[in-house]
């Protein structure tokens, strides 16, 4: 029950927020802040409370379109869990980032903020696959207003190719979960969308091998993975600092879950003879996103390729079939999930001080604001894989992990870190440091409003890296 | 399989402790401040790539292979950087190019079995390079932050304490008898001539002219630092300022230095625990030929660099002046052009595949926009046909029909 009162109440401060505009300009963006900070609370007393016996943390279902075998049912697992506490704790982030960001519209925008993350905690939690495809849905248009009404200069184009992606690999899925469906329908009689009912079917193995290619495909253009990634640069660029943010730090997330989730498991058969493809996939965007990103000059544009190379870790973590490469994959997605955050709101946050993110016009920036040079240079250093930092220890567990399973493609996946270093410590070096550049105007230094998120998000990285125990425990 | 994990960890330790081909950052780490070079780039971080090759030993002795290969690097290394030491101009690229060939002399330690050895000369190593740094860094801030050795010259009598401090570290570099340096080197030196490989000799002898060549670019650092005619003036020192190489702040680390080097040697070092036992090469000292001679190389090497670089019984501007040696010079001074190597192989391969005109925009985006751009040309074809003229609908009406009449009467 708990986590669909958490939808609901994200749902309902969504509308109040839109309306509390008329009352106060401020309004919408305080009812959102105090609505995550609540939400991250609860969700940390969902953990505390631990999981019942069957190591669920939440459990909660109900007959929804009996005709058609239809139910609202959520489950919330360690990994359920895990995802939804970091939904909530990068609203915060998000909401803190564009807190003078917006000039127009604040209450929509608030809007469709706690849409998304409604969306997402669903999608997190629901077990029932026309509500997890119901979900997925609900996440991608309030994150299509927010790139083409708040975005920057080429808005139009960068949401539309954002929804079209999303939308036709999310039309795969649909065929592929109705295809499904109905095979089962056929040979039990029993006609249900129950992930655990569909679960361990029957198929013959070209089957197999398609349905899970309709799921594999929606997912990994989500995540995203080459030859499907190209979304991605333009929209994170385009969108307001908050919708970067939730892009990178969570939606990022949903592709990565839903093939732990359901590739996997729906179809292991045919995702185990998929090895191959999908770790070389995840090597390709390993490397090929490393590349690109050394190649930006957009301080935005390079965090967001940098994305599709971490992504890629995941992919070849989850594709290495054993524990070590999953963990390493799930702690991945978190670690990333902080870092990137943090890394798109300094963007976003240079941005607005400096009208614009091409590192040519930045430079010496560390002299200006030594605060955020810091800040800029521990996240860029988490990212890079610094021993000590939560990402790190994903990527390290996927290595070992891969290794087992392949150790060409794992040479090469290491090869991807040391690209990291490359362009991470470029983009250190071309923004913060060098000679200042002397047109760059004054620019005020992070205050106590980013300075708070930022060392949340340190902490959490910190903590990760130095006791990923609290997370690997959560896994079972 | 056990020589592969061997030779992967050697890559590690090569790139870590700046040995062949994993070198070139080394000299140019040497940006950074003095310090910094000293305790971080000569006396401690750097080393720990021997470190790592003898905690691993009990791996390392089961594959003659890599032991061969750690001796090699080390060697190679030693030699490379001896040669190239002996002609910088930047005090401190010496002192970086001499880190290097005596960590390479660790190495070739490491490789000969001589475990002890290798890293007793790791411990004094510090002690006095780092001697050698802080004295260096000493002059360089009197002299304007020059760190050009050609435009120093007589400081002796001007920066007394730090040009005893490096007359002590250059002492024990190259190994004069009684230094801490010397009862490393020669442990090194013997162990190697002692060795059971069957390369032994070829390894004593190119150790020993690596020895002999760390004594002429010591000689000529010296000389070139301290001695002769002064070649630019000397800042004004204040007494009072922080880095005054009088000042009882500076003095203190810089006759514990000088003490460790001359007298570190007397602490000895061997592994005898049970966590790290030495099963390796052990030489002692005795007078024998072989002894005497190690002994007497870096004497040689100082005799015959006073007379190259101090005396006035060699002409040095014949020496210099002709083709051979100017080209071996540029050749050696650019650290024998592994710089340039990387360059062309590596680095601007990779800034060019990354600039903006060949791949910024993704080719893989390329298919996208094609999909992109076909839809809008069938958009805009299909849209020619909506004129708004009923005339121009009307006939193709008609067109159409008759078109379906033709082929249903066809067929």
């Amino acid at each position: 029950m708990t986590v669909v009162i958490l939808i609901l109440l994200l749902l309902g401060a969504g509308v109040v927020a839109w309306s509390s505009e008329r009352v106060h300009i401020t309004l919408p963006n305080w009812i959102a802040l105090i609505t995550f900070i609540a939400s991250t609370l609860w969700v940390i007393v969902i953990w505390l409370n631990g999981p019942n016996a069957e190591g669920l943390y939440a459990h909660w279902e109900q007959a929804w379109i009996p005709r058609f075998g239809i139910d609202f049912r959520f489950e919330v697992d360690g990994l359920s869990l895990m995802l939804i506490g970091l939904t909530t704790f990068l609203g915060i982030v998000a909401v803190v980032s564009s807190w003078t960001e917006t000039k127009t519209r604040h209450g929509f925008f608030q809007f469709n903020i706690l849409w998304v993350m409604a969306g997402v905690v669903g999608v997190f939690s629901a077990f029932d696959l026309f509500l997890f495809f119901f979900f997925w849905e609900v996440m991608l248009i309030p994150m299509y207003f927010l790139i083409a009404i708040w975005g920057h200069e080429e808005k139009e184009y960068a949401s539309m190719k954002f929804f079209l992606f999303t939308q036709i690999s999310g039309l795969l899925m649909l065929v592929a979960i109705v295809a499904l469906v109905w095979i089962e329908y056929n040979s039990t009689g029993n006609l249900t969308f129950n992930y655990f009912d569909l679960r361990g079917g029957e198929f013959d193995s070209a089957t197999e091998r398609l349905l899970m290619l309709g799921f594999f495909i929606a997912f990994i253009t989500k995540l995203p993975s080459v030859p499907v990634h190209t979304w991605l640069p333009d929209a994170h660029t385009q969108a307001p600092t908050a919708g970067s943010v939730i892009l990178a730090g969570i939606l990022l997330k949903t592709g990565a879950y839903g093939i732990i989730r359901f590739v996997v498991t729906l179809f292991p058969e045919a995702s185990q003879e998929f090895w191959m493809w999908g770790m070389t996939l995840g090597v390709i965007s390993i490397l090929y996103g490393g590349y690109l990103a050394y190649s930006q000059t957009d301080f935005k544009r390079l965090v967001a390729y940098s994305s599709i190379a971490h992504m890629g870790f995941i992919l070849v973590g989850v594709y290495s079939f054993n524990k070590l490469g999953t963990q390493g994959a799930i702690i991945t997605m978190i670690a990333h999930g902080f870092s990137t955050a943090a890394l798109f709101m300094m963007a976003g946050a240079l941005q607005e001080r400096l009208h614009t993110r091409e590192m040519s016009k930045m430079g010496g920036l560390w002299v200006r604001a030594p605060r955020m040079g810091a800040v800029t240079m521990f996240f860029v250093i988490a990212s890079v894989g610094m021993p000590g930092l939560g990402n790190f220890i994903g990527e390290f567990l996927v290595l070992i992990g891969a290794f087992q399973k392949s150790v060409v493609l794992t040479v090469f996946a290491t090869i991807g870190i040391v690209v990291a270093a490359v362009y991470g410590l470029s983009l250190m070096q071309r923004s913060f440091q060098g000679v200042p550049n002397p047109d760059i105007p004054e620019m005020p230094d992070f205050a106590f409003r980013e300075m708070s998120v930022m060392v949340l998000l340190m902490i959490a990285l910190v903590w990760v890296g130095i006791h990923p125990q609290t997370l690997l425990s959560m896994l079972g | 399989m056990n020589t592969i994990i061997c030779l992967l960890l050697l890559g590690g330790a090569v790139g870590k402790s700046a040995q062949v081909p994993l070198q070139t950052w080394l000299p140019d780490a040497m940006a950074g401040p003095t310090p910094v070079s000293a305790l971080i780039h000569a006396a401690t971080m750097v080393t720990a790539g021997v470190y790592l090759i003898a905690r691993m030993q009990d791996f390392f002795i089961l594959s003659q292979t890599a032991m061969l290969c750690v001796a090699a690097v080390g060697l190679i290394t030693l030699f490379i950087a001896s040669f190239t030491a002996l002609v910088q101009s930047d005090i401190k690229r010496v002192l970086a190019y001499s880190t290097m060939s005596q960590i390479g002399y660790m190495f070739f330690a490491l490789g000969v079995g001589a475990w002890s050895a290798g890293l007793f000369h790791l411990m004094t190593h510090a002690f006095f390079k780092a001697l050698l740094f802080l004295a260096s860094g000493s002059v360089i801030l009197a002299m304007h932050h020059e760190q050009d050795m050609f435009k120093m010259g007589g400081l002796w009598k001007k920066l007394p304490i730090p040009f005893i401090g490096m007359l002590v570290g250059s002492a024990a570099l190259v190994a004069l008898p009684l230094t801490s340096g010397f009862f490393s080197k020669d442990a090194i030196l013997l162990a190697a001539w002692k060795s059971e490989t069957e390369y032994s000799t070829l390894f004593w002898t190119v150790a020993a002219i690596a020895a002999f060549l760390t004594s002429m670019y010591t000689v000529r650092m010296m000389v070139l630092t301290f001695f002769g005619k002064p070649q630019s003036e000397m800042h004004e020192l204040k007494r009072e300022s922080l880095w005054h190489p009088n000042r009882i702040r500076t003095v203190i680390p810089f006759g514990l230095l000088a003490l460790l080097s001359i007298a570190g040697g007397w602490l000895g070092f061997e592994f005898t625990g049970d966590l790290f036992h030495d099963k390796g090469v052990h030489a002692e000292f005795h007078f024998d030929p072989i002894a005497l001679l190690t002994l007497g190389i870096p004497l040689a090497g100082v005799v015959l660099g006073y007379f190259l670089f101090d005396s006035d019984l060699i002409d040095r501007r014949r020496l210099i002046k002709n083709r051979v040696s100017e080209l071996m010079s540029k050749f050696w001074g650019s650290g024998w052009g592994f710089d340039k190597v990387y360059d062309t192989l590596i680095v601007n391969p990779f800034r060019f595949i990354a600039q903006t005109r060949v791949n910024r925009n993704d080719i893989v985006d390329l298919f996208f926009k094609l999909i992109k751009f076909l839809a809008s040309l069938f958009h805009h074809i299909l849209s020619m046909f909506q004129t708004g003229h009923v005339r121009w609908y009307a006939f193709t009406m008609l067109g159409g029909l008759l078109l379906v009449l033709l082929t249903v009467m066809w067929i």
